[in-house]
């Protein structure tokens, strides 16, 4: 575990999830959004490696140029081929995550009719701007990616993704003496920007860099869990 | 009836999937075809005159009430490309989705219980005007509409053209639209009569051959 990174045990004061749109029903839905290389698809490669022996998962990915995330996840082998699905964006994948969501529903429902008991299903937004929100129509909770190497004001400058995103993640802090990068005023920033919500800081290349990620996600299948039941 | 739905259902920011397809245009504009707004132009008009007729008829066809499983075979035979069946029942099948939420019909229900993979796109316009209270020849304009706006928004991206020439390209169009509505409204008030030979099928080979290797290029910005 990276030393800087917050226990999100501590943090993580999310309410109960609220009620989910129209009923929903089947697997919870996790959408991770942000900047290009901010770390989306090595994230979403690590939370399967993780959860995949414990929880029935399946990928959507957004990609820009066509099946470019969804076959180096495939080429990762994070997950059988056939619980991997990639959705084109038509050069706007803000637009397929959050206006017009209709790829991404048909994907979604696509995988479940294929695989039967999906626990949970990771929706991969394409590389794009702070402002890429995800709908609610689409996901129940959306992860906000940024890395310190993006530049360390990203926090301060804020935008829907930093501060309105279900967790907040600032990804590669091993980069940040090399890229003259201030962790702390980073999480400090992002805090004051988040009020309650929770971020954690990570470090991928660590053996159990994606821990604070996975408990959170684990966290939120067992808020779903308990409302049904 | 109002023309106000007709609108909403023109509307490019309708949220039925069309934003990721360029109609064409993708593969146009790579071959060089189509690189400015004077060949923009040409590529809509001559689409619109095609597959934009067929398009219009069908969605005239279904909006008079004719049984849509009829107009969906008839709809495989003008296609010639798989993989233009193969988006036209996705883009049918995303259109669906939206439209039982803002216009809900039982005839819209029972079609996507009929056909789950979806019915062809035009098809399910037509309906949808039908549900909107709109007239055949309204729904042939929407899908007229909806044959040059997917092209037009694309190139704006593909190209850069200036947002407010490629617009003007849409609106010189309207005319053709118009009459390519006139025309597909005409067709679909012969169903009665001589069934599904009532309408058109007219087609642009070069759309059917570039889509079909649009759909193989490893890199691409758009679906179709």
């Amino acid at each position: 575990m990276h030393l800087h990174h917050t226990d999100p045990a501590l943090t993580d004061i999310i309410p109960p999830t609220a009620p989910r749109p129209g009923g929903r029903s089947g697997p919870l839905r996790i959408g991770l959004g942000g900047p290009v290389g901010a770390g989306k698809t090595a994230t979403v490669a690590a939370l399967c490696r993780r959860l995949r022996d414990t929880l029935s998962i399946a990928v959507v990915t957004n990609d820009i140029y066509t099946r470019e995330d969804a076959e180096a996840l495939l080429r990762q082998a994070v997950l059988p081929p056939e619980r991997i699905t990639a959705v084109e964006t038509g050069a706007c994948p803000h637009t397929a995550i959050r206006d017009d969501i209709s790829a991404n529903l048909e994907a979604v429902e696509d995988l479940q009719e294929r695989i039967g008991d999906l626990d949970l299903v990771l929706i991969e937004s394409g590389g794009d701007n702070l402002t890429a929100t995800f709908s609610k129509g689409l996901i129940d909770h959306q992860i906000f990616l940024i890395d310190v190497a993006g530049g360390d004001d990203i926090p301060r400058k804020g935008g829907p993704g930093v501060t309105t995103a279900d967790l907040l993640v600032i990804n590669k802090t091993d980069l940040a003496p090399h890229v003259g990068a201030d962790l702390s005023a980073m999480e400090r920033d992002a805090r004051a920007a988040r009020g309650s919500l929770p971020v954690v800081l990570t470090c991928l290349k660590d053996q159990h860099g994606i821990e604070p990620v996975a408990d959170w996600v684990c966290r939120r299948l067992a808020d779903l869990t308990a409302a049904r039941s | 009836m109002s023309s106000v739905s007709l609108l909403i259902l023109g509307d490019g920011r309708f949220p039925s999937g069309g934003h990721a397809h360029s109609g064409g245009a993708e593969a146009a504009i790579a071959a060089g075809r189509v690189h400015d707004t004077a060949t923009l132009e040409d590529f809509c008009r001559g689409r619109l005159a095609t597959t934009g007729l067929v398009a219009a008829s069908l969605a005239a066809a279904a909006a008079t009430g004719y049984d849509p499983l009829l107009l969906d075979a008839a709809a495989d035979a003008r296609t010639p490309s798989p993989a233009l069946r193969r988006v036209a029942r996705k883009l049918g099948r995303q259109l669906m989705r939206a439209v039982r939420t803002t216009w809900p019909d039982p005839e819209l229900d029972r079609l996507a219980a009929a056909l789950p993979a979806g019915a062809h796109q035009p098809i399910v316009m037509g309906l949808a005007a039908r549900a909107a209270g709109l007239t055949p020849h309204d729904a042939a304009r929407a899908a007229a509409y909806d044959s040059v706006s997917g092209p037009v928004t694309a190139a704006i991206r593909l190209l850069g053209l200036d947002p407010f020439e490629a617009t003007a390209v849409t609106a010189r169009l309207t005319g053709d639209m118009e009459n390519v509505a006139g025309e597909a409204a005409g067709h679909a008030a012969r169903l009665p009569a001589d069934g599904v030979d009532a309408l058109p099928a007219a087609s642009a080979p070069l759309l059917d051959i570039t889509a079909e290797q649009h759909a193989a290029w490893p890199v691409r910005l758009f679906a179709s």
